[in-house]
């Protein structure tokens, strides 16, 4: 049970400004991911709601209680790392059940709580082996472990995936929405990777220069881009940009799969490059005045590299900004 | 194929350098002192024992072996106590000034020690601890202080940073931090400068000679004793310089494996 809301908070190092009043309420068992490239400040708004950053200006308050004073053991929370930081010298289970053992939890509860914990990780076997004798993935059970162990009230994960191949991220990203699901605790999830933001969490916010550009469900930040970062972030491929005519300043925002070819199309282009997915193609075309173009279609459609074709833009697909960038309903 | 041989030749070389003077020492402490002095030097000879029997009888080698030893190993506990909490300060809350502390620290080795001679006596008279161990102890540990610092600092500065950002979550307190966490993984850099600061308080003979007479005086001494005040006897010497020398020697040659490996504790992370 924890809510973690965040007033006006900023960091600063220096005269460097990380975090900008960052408003934000992060609900009871609700699963949000920090979404931004990096230097957005995700990582250091995570560290500073662990506590192992101090708060410049603002404040976090978890559950209602304002934490400034509170250490970060303290806080309920638990942290899984990047780098998954597990403590070399130690078996899984020891690294799993260290906080345990620093709270002076007598040795049998300790080894039934880790077992539990493995069990439901499925990582039973592990349990005995040495950090060195582990791969990757297994590491990363570990360190989910020795976060699940504690029972906190919120988990703290920051890029806990990066380090993976592409089939292991696939499966984690799976195993973590179960998880989030069993557990039924506050999630809040650090990324680069709007892909895993996409596919796991409740709520995406995103983070741009230290600022909230945008806080919202997956979808409505798909469908309904705040800003041309957000438009360009979330999404793969990109959304299209292209300068809108008659309207000065202005650009249009179109997704590949709002773009049709070859039906009397407004646009004309030469197509350049070709993405056969199988199941979709992804059409790259330069128009004539020069602007990059990917159209997305079904399928394998008939048309080749240097083949001049005619593009048209679904109505509903258009996403019109201003000149400062915001999005123009 | 060619600077390898190089390379192995260059080291044996210099291995065979450096080990010479102590093989010749300890062919010397076997001859009389006729052929000890013997030109051009003798090769062959009937080795005798009379030497180490003669200086086992004018000291008490057991002696100044006990003080060597006590302060030694006091003197390297003394320095890891100090030293271990102010690397770890310095290491992971390091200030605008650390760098300068460090080079400060480090600053303090180019002092020649004679300069502080006098000072240094004068207090030790003043507190009694002329001719004691545990003067020896206190001014031991603080002239390798700066180098054990200075090793745990680069040792401590190799763990990385989240794996103690892992241990404060997990509710460490900095104690528990420092015991449970970081020594452990820095044991090897750790063993490593206390095997050099052994090592250097073993080989030390300046405050040994100046602070003590009898009672506290280390093998440095012993070894000193001998060449004074009856002229050179080099064979005697010889021996009372291989006493000396015997134990660190067998000391630093059980201990290698453990030294070349927190040597070269950052490079294989």
């Amino acid at each position: 049970m924890a809510s973690i809301e965040l007033r006006s908070v900023g960091k600063r190092f220096g005269s460097h400004e990380v975090v900008r009043r960052v408003d934000l309420l992060v609900e009871d068992r609700e699963f949000v991911a920090f979404v931004g490239p990096s230097g957005s400040g995700k990582s250091t708004l995570l560290r500073m709601i662990a506590g192992l950053e101090t708060v410049s200006e603002g404040e976090i308050l978890i559950d209602g209680q304002s934490v400034a004073r509170v250490p970060p053991a303290k806080r309920g929370l638990a942290m899984v790392f990047q780098s998954y930081a597990i403590y070399p010298h130690m078996t899984a289970a020891e690294n799993m059940s260290f906080s345990l053992r620093l709270a002076g939890v007598p040795k049998a509860e300790r080894d039934a709580k880790v077992r539990e914990v493995a069990r439901a990780l499925e990582m039973e076997a592990l349990l005995e082996r040495k950090p060195r004798a582990l791969s990757g993935g297994q590491l990363q059970r570990v360190a989910l472990g020795r976060a699940m162990v504690r029972q906190p009230k919120a988990f703290l994960l920051d890029e806990p995936l990066s380090n993976l191949d592409a089939a292991l991220q696939a499966q984690m990203r799976l195993e973590l929405v179960r998880l989030h699901r069993e557990l039924k605790t506050t999630m809040i999830y650090v990324t680069h990777d709007q892909t895993e933001a996409m596919t796991m969490a409740d709520r995406i916010v995103v983070l741009n220069e230290g600022r909230v550009e945008q806080a919202g469900t997956p979808l409505e930040l798909y469908n309904r881009p705040a800003s041309l970062f957000v438009a360009g972030f979330i999404g793969a491929p990109k959304m299209n940009f292209l300068p809108a005519q008659g309207a000065e300043g202005r650009t249009l925002g179109v997704r590949p799969e709002h773009v049709r070819i070859g039906e009397g199309g407004e646009l004309a282009g030469e197509i350049v490059a070709l993405e056969r997915l199988g199941a979709r193609t992804y059409v790259h075309a330069r128009l004539t005045d020069g602007t990059r173009l990917v159209a997305e279609a079904a399928g394998d459609t008939g048309v080749r590299e240097g083949d001049r074709l005619a593009f048209r833009i679904l109505p509903e697909g258009r996403h019109w900004f201003d000149g400062s960038g915001r999005r123009v309903t | 194929m060619r600077t390898k041989w190089a390379l192995a030749a260059a080291g044996w070389m210099a291995a065979g350098a450096m080990f010479f003077p102590l093989l010749w020492m300890f062919l010397t402490s076997f001859k009389t002192e006729i052929t000890a002095v013997a030109t051009p030097p003798a090769l062959i000879f009937k080795p005798t024992l009379d030497n180490y029997a003669a200086v086992l009888e004018r000291a008490d080698y057991a002696q100044f072996a006990a003080n060597s030893v006590v302060v030694a190993l006091g003197s390297t506990l003394l320095a890891l106590a100090v030293a271990i909490p102010a690397a770890y300060s310095m290491a992971f809350f390091p200030t605008r000034r650390t760098r300068g502390v460090l080079l400060w620290m480090l600053s303090t080795k180019m002092l020649p020690a004679v300069g502080v001679l006098v000072p240094i006596f004068l207090l030790w008279r003043r507190f009694g601890l002329l001719d004691t161990r545990i003067g020896l102890v206190l001014i031991n540990s603080a002239s390798v202080l700066p180098i054990v610092v200075w090793m745990l600092f680069s040792y401590f500065r190799e763990v990385p940073r989240e794996i103690l950002e892992a241990c404060r979550m997990d509710g460490a307190t900095p104690r528990e931090e420092l015991f449970h966490v970081l020594l452990p993984l820095s044991k090897p850099g750790i063993t490593a400068t206390a095997l050099l600061s052994i090592i250097l308080c073993w080989n030390e003979a300046f405050w040994s000679l100046n602070l003590t007479t009898v009672r506290a005086a280390t093998l440095t001494v012993f070894t000193a004793s001998f060449s004074s005040p009856e002229g050179l006897f080099w064979a005697k010497l010889s021996a009372a310089s291989t006493l000396a020398t015997a134990p660190i020697l067998i000391f630093g040659w059980i201990s290698q494996r453990q030294f070349a490996r927190g040597l070269s504790f950052g490079a294989v992370k």
